[in-house]
Parts: C-alpha cells; sequence; structure tokens
C-alpha cells in the first residue's frame, strides 16, 4: 500500500541576493513497511525533502499525498493535528523534552492525541523495553547519554503509531556502537509495527542497513536503488 | 467550529500533564525564576502589609469615631445640624430614648444636651462645645468613662463637676480639682455664667475633639440655660451591629418624621471616607508595584521563550498544536505569578500578625495623626478578603504579561526553530 506520494516537487528559497531551488520536480512514493535512506551531500535537499514530507515546510510547487490526503490543502491547525497522528519525527539533536523523564517523554505525544491511560502506561513500557530502556524510565534526558537519548526519542516518534517516520540524520550524534545499536532497534521495530522509516543521513552505517536508498543531488533524484 | 470545539477538549483533558510540564519549566532556570520570584513576593508583602495598615488604621478611626464620639444614630431637631442653637432641642426627650431603647438591635440609648460656650481658667480662655450628659446612660453608649487619664468619671466631685480632655487641660493649664468658668447663653438670650470643677481628664486619639469638647451633667446644664430636664438636644444610638445601622436609621426616621434622624456615616462623612478611600488609594499603589513587577514578568518569560525555540519547533513539528503551545507558555507565567503571589502573601500575613501583637508606634507624627484622629499606635488588620484580592490582580497581571510572549512563542515556524542552534 502506498503511503507516500509526491509529486513534482520544488522548493525555492528566495533569499534576497540569492535564489536556491533546493528541490528540483523530486517524484517519488514510499510503500507501507519502508526501511529507506535519502543520502547525499550536505546541501542536496535531503532535509528540506524530508521537512516538506513531514508537513514542517511548504513546497513551491508540486504535491505531497499522505495516504490519500494532500497535505499542502491542510490548513495550519489541522496540518498540526495531521502530524500528530500520522508522522513520527526523530531529530538529529534527539529533541526531548528536558523536564520530563524517558516515561513521559514518549508518553507525550499519545497525551496530545488523547489516549486514556491503561493503554499509554502499557505502550510506554513496551516501546521503552523494545528499545532497551526499561531500567531507564525514570530518568531525565540529562541523565541519559546521547545513544540512550536517541532511543527514547524513537520510542516517542513511534509511540503515536504513525503512519511513517522521518529520521533527519539520526546517527550523525552517535558514536559507532551507538548508532549501530539504534539502527538495529529501528529495523526491528520497523518488522515488528510495520512502520515506515524514512531516513536522511550520510552515514554509511545507516545506508548499509537500508532496504532502499535515495541519493539526490542539486535537488534532483540520481538514483533510487531498493535492495533485497 | 465543531472540530475546534473538539480539540478544544481534548485539550483539557490533556491539561494535567500540560500544568505538569509548565510548572517543571519555570525551574529550568532557577536562578531567574527566583530573582522575579523574590521581586513578586516582595511587592505583594509590601502591598499586603500597607494594606493591612491602612485598614487597621481606618478601623481603629471608625471604631473611636462610633464608640467615643458619634455612636451609630444621632437624632436631632430639624434644624439643629444646619444651625446648632440651643431652641432645637427635642422635647420629651427622654420618652423617646425609651421607645429607641425597647427597639431590637439597639443596645443603649442616652440623652445628650449641647451648648456651645467659653471656657476659662484663671489664665486664659477658649472656646468649647458643652455637652450635658447622663453619667449612668452616657457609659452605655459611649466608652468616655474609660478614656479618663486623670481624675474620675463624674464621681467624687459634689458640684457642678466637669469632664475635660487633655489637649484643653493643658491649654486652660488646669489639673483636676482645678475649677473653671463656663460662659454661655440661655434658651432665652441672656448670657449666664457658672463655675465647674474639673473631675476628669480624658484623653482619646482625636485631638481636635479633646480640644473642642467637654463634659458635664445634664442636670447641671439644663437648670442653668433654663431648659427642662427631659429634653435634650441630641439622641444618640449604640446599636448591637454595625451592619444594620442603615435598616435600623430607616426605621427610625419613618417613625420621627418630625426628627433629623442621621448614621455616624452622615455625622462624619471625612470618617467614612476614610474607610471607602482605603480601598481606592491600595488598588492603585498595588496597581503600580504590579505594573513594574509586569515588566520583570514579560522580560523573564521572553527570554525563557528565546532559549527554547529549538524545543518549541520540536513541540510542534510532532503535533503540539497552538492553543496548547500559548496555554503552556500562559500557565508558566501564571505559575511564576501566583507562586510569587502565595510567598508575598504569606510574608505579608506573618508581618501583619506580627505587628497586630506589638503595633506600629508613629509617636514621632503623633502631633498630625492625632490631629487627624488616629491613634499613634497603629495594629495592622489582616483580612482574607485582602488576600483574595491582591491574588486576583497578580493573576491579572501574570495574564497580560503572558500574552506577549506566549504570541511569540505561537509565531515560530517549526522548520526554522529546529534549525536554530539554541
Amino acid at each position: 500500500m502506498k503511503v507516500i506520494d509526491i509529486k513534482n516537487l520544488t522548493k525555492i528559497y528566495n533569499d534576497s541576493e540569492y535564489k536556491v531551488n533546493a528541490l528540483n520536480g523530486i517524484d517519488l512514493s514510499f510503500e507501507e513497511g519502508e526501511f529507506a535512506a535519502v543520502v547525499g551531500p550536505s546541501g542536496s535537499g535531503k532535509t528540506t525533502l524530508l521537512n516538506i514530507i513531514g508537513g514542517l515546510d511548504q513546497p513551491s510547487d508540486g504535491e505531497v499525498i499522505i495516504d490519500h490526503t494532500n497535505i499542502k490543502e491542510l490548513k495550519s491547525s489541522k496540518l498540526i493535528d495531521f502530524r500528530l497522528r500520522n508522522i513520527g519525527f526523530v531529530f538529529q539533536a534527539y529533541n526531548l523534552i528536558p523536564v520530563l523523564t524517558a516515561r513521559e517523554n514518549v508518553e507525550f505525544i499519545m497525551h496530545l492525541q488523547g489516549r486514556p491511560k491503561a493503554e499509554r502506561e502499557k505502550r510506554v513500557k513496551d516501546l521503552l523495553a523494545a528499545v532497551g530502556l526499561s531500567d531507564r524510565i525514570d530518568s531525565r534526558p540529562a541523565k541519559l547519554s546521547g545513544g540512550q537519548q536517541q532511543r527514547v526519542a524513537v520510542a516517542r516518534a513511534l509511540a503515536s503509531k504513525p503512519k511513517f517516520i522521518l529520521a533527519d540524520e539520526p546517527t550523525a550524534n552517535l558514536d559507532s556502537k551507538s548508532a549501530e545499536n539504534l539502527l538495529d532497534i529501528m529495523e526491528k521495530l520497523n518488522k515488528e509495527e510495520k512502520t515506515t522509516f524514512i531516513f536522511s543521513t550520510h552515514d554509511a552505517r545507516v545506508v548499509k542497513k537500508a532496504r532502499r536508498v535515495i541519493t539526490i543531488e542539486d535537488g534532483r533524484v540520481v538514483s533510487d536503488e531498493v535492495r533485497k | 467550529m465543531l472540530y475546534e470545539l473538539k480539540k478544544l477538549i481534548n485539550n483539557l483533558k490533556f491539561n494535567d500533564m500540560l500544568w505538569s510540564v509548565a510548572w517543571r519549566n519555570i525551574w529550568r532556570s532557577k536562578v531567574r525564576s527566583l530573582v522575579i520570584l523574590s521581586a513578586l513576593a516582595i511587592g505583594i508583602f509590601a502591598g499586603v502589609l500597607t494594606w493591612a495598615v491602612y485598614e487597621g488604621m481606618a478601623i481603629q478611626r471608625v471604631n473611636s469615631a462610633i464608640k467615643t464620639e458619634a455612636s451609630h444614630i444621632q437624632l436631632h431637631h430639624k434644624k439643629y445640624m444646619e444651625n446648632p442653637d440651643v431652641k432645637y432641642f427635642i422635647s420629651n426627650s427622654n420618652n423617646i430614648r425609651e421607645q429607641i431603647d425597647s427597639m431590637a438591635g439597639v443596645k443603649a440609648v442616652t440623652v445628650r444636651v449641647i451648648v456651645n460656650a467659653m471656657i476659662a481658667s484663671a489664665e486664659t480662655g477658649s472656646g468649647v462645645q458643652i455637652v450635658g450628659i447622663v453619667p449612668e446612660d452616657e457609659r452605655q453608649v459611649t466608652n468616655l468613662y474609660e478614656k479618663i487619664v486623670e481624675g474620675a468619671y463624674f464621681d467624687g466631685t459634689r458640684r457642678n463637676p466637669i469632664v475635660i480632655g487633655k489637649k484643653i487641660a493643658e491649654k486652660l493649664n488646669v489639673n483636676v480639682r482645678s475649677k473653671v468658668v463656663l460662659t454661655m447663653q440661655q434658651m432665652d438670650g441672656e448670657i449666664t455664667r457658672a463655675q465647674f470643677k474639673v473631675a476628669g481628664i480624658y484623653k482619646i486619639a482625636n485631638s481636635v475633639y479633646e480640644e473642642m469638647t467637654v463634659f458635664v451633667k445634664n442636670t447641671d446644664l439644663t437648670s442653668l440655660i433654663g431648659m427642662d430636664n427631659t429634653s435634650g438636644h441630641e439622641i444618640a444610638v449604640l446599636l448591637e451591629d454595625d451592619r444594620t445601622c442603615n435598616d435600623i436609621k430607616d426605621k427610625l426616621s419613618a417613625r420621627y418624621n418630625n426628627l433629623d434622624v442621621k448614621s455616624w456615616k452622615e455625622i462624619m462623612p471625612e470618617v467614612s471616607l476614610v474607610e471607602e478611600s482605603i480601598d481606592i488609594s491600595m488598588y492603585l499603589i498595588l496597581g503600580i508595584i504590579l505594573f513594574a513587577l509586569l515588566f520583570g514578568i514579560i522580560n523573564t518569560m521572553l527570554m525563557a521563550v528565546l532559549e527554547r525555540v529549538k524545543e518549541l519547533g520540536m513541540l510542534m513539528a510532532v503535533g503540539m498544536n497552538k492553543i496548547r503551545v500559548f496555554t503552556m507558555i500562559m500557565l508558566e507565567t501564571v505559575f511564576l505569578a501566583i507562586t510569587g503571589c502565595i510567598i508575598g502573601i504569606i510574608l505579608g500575613y506573618l508581618f501583619t500578625v506580627l505587628l497586630m501583637k506589638t503595633g506600629i508606634d508613629l509617636s514621632t507624627w503623633s502631633e498630625a495623626y492625632e490631629r487627624l484622629g488616629y491613634d499613634t499606635v497603629i495594629y495592622p488588620v489582616p483580612d482574607v478578603l485582602i488576600a483574595v484580592k491582591v491574588t486576583i490582580m497578580v493573576f491579572l497581571t501574570g495574564l497580560i504579561a503572558a500574552i506577549y510572549p506566549a504570541i511569540k512563542a505561537l509565531k515560530l515556524k517549526p522548520a526554522e526553530a529546529l534549525r536554530t542552534d539554541i
């Protein structure tokens, strides 16, 4: 089943002096359960692509259709709600809420969704166990290592049961061991939860694990390789 | 519309978590929060204490005005208030006194004969108002007898005893048992004079009253001016409870429509003005304190928002809608304001209770205060209502202060906010 359908996506940044074509007519689609990496050099348009797919930025032209909804047509408040219900985010700098514990960070999204308490508690427990942090559930981010924080972030992204997860350079701040560990966890969850994962990365370790690698250069898809 | 409504209801459900996040956010920058909390607490403390002091002053002034000077309600001849001439008396005032005394809510009633006169000692003279009283009745209505500082309240002196104020005693340079001469007009217009012997000297908070008012026995005065001793110029009524003042006043007005019936608020408008103006002045003072604090709170919250741009961007990205972001910042600000307010009120209350026991001695400025009718030692009065009023004002200040930082947070664009380095 097609989860994301991108048609002729164009993004032009109009600065006062320069006009930057960040994306030049990208056509892509993602199926349910994919584990895909978007790769390319710095400034190639990876982050812009992910931001537009995630509804954080508006395209200059073209459209993104997620599960039959053209997100360009959603008003700002509906778009936020759409993100809450359909998209999970993992950021390069983890971006957890510092005043909340690991458990609360994961639970927060479900709180926003208005899920009942029993469901929240069970899912938080299951997800933190899945990312190997059962013993750190009551720790605040400051007490966790980078790798542990990013694992909490993955659990948080999955908590809302999104259609897909966008991860912008999730391993960039991690050492090899933590990165490896995180990738294994994400791969496992991708299979168990059947959640689509889309990464932007230039980390070879991520590329190695990905089952589909999309290469972007100067805002254009230059290769789209599906592995077995 | 329905969508927005559903969203709002959902937001309310989420509130417990939002409240907890907002509260914890305040303590992220402890020093900054403590600085603004201290500013708030000190401001509120000062406001509460000042309010309690003024309240204490007003209550003392009102009590003194009722207990010592005017009592709750006074009845006079219709023309007496405009022109306090001896001929405008109430005939049969003793009967009226008995009738009023039997009314519900009335504690005691007394009849007074009032004559303007000159008082003279061997050294000097002065203008005074002589109040002829029935000492036993007057004791039930006013507390003059408690205010005697030298001599006694009419006891002990056989003929023509007089009780005078400390101030006039000093002015005339007389003591207990000194003789003074009173000169006054009789009912028929003739001038008469008589010698009185100082039986007692009283001292009250109001030095002007003390200088202007002397007391003699009703019977001594009526025989001097040639008035029958069942009449009087003033019937003073003390009530069980000040709150019934207007009701009883209305009843008396209806019953004695040939007389002029006035409450203490009408007789001494300046005293009731003090009582009423306190709230206004305190709102002004607190308003100024809170206005200054407003900018402190805005500054603090603006910093709190600007140093969390990335985090706010993340929250919006993952699906925290604008109402919730706005509510979170508002809650943080209000929590900060209310916490400072609670500390300030507790401090203010404790100090008030402490000062209520010791009193604040203003004797350095006693002359000025006494002339205005105030005691020189002020006992502040703690009032729950004051705390409630202050809390509401601080809460509103917090809300107003929160608006700008919260709007600033709303204007963030998630994609840009996430890219910032803060």
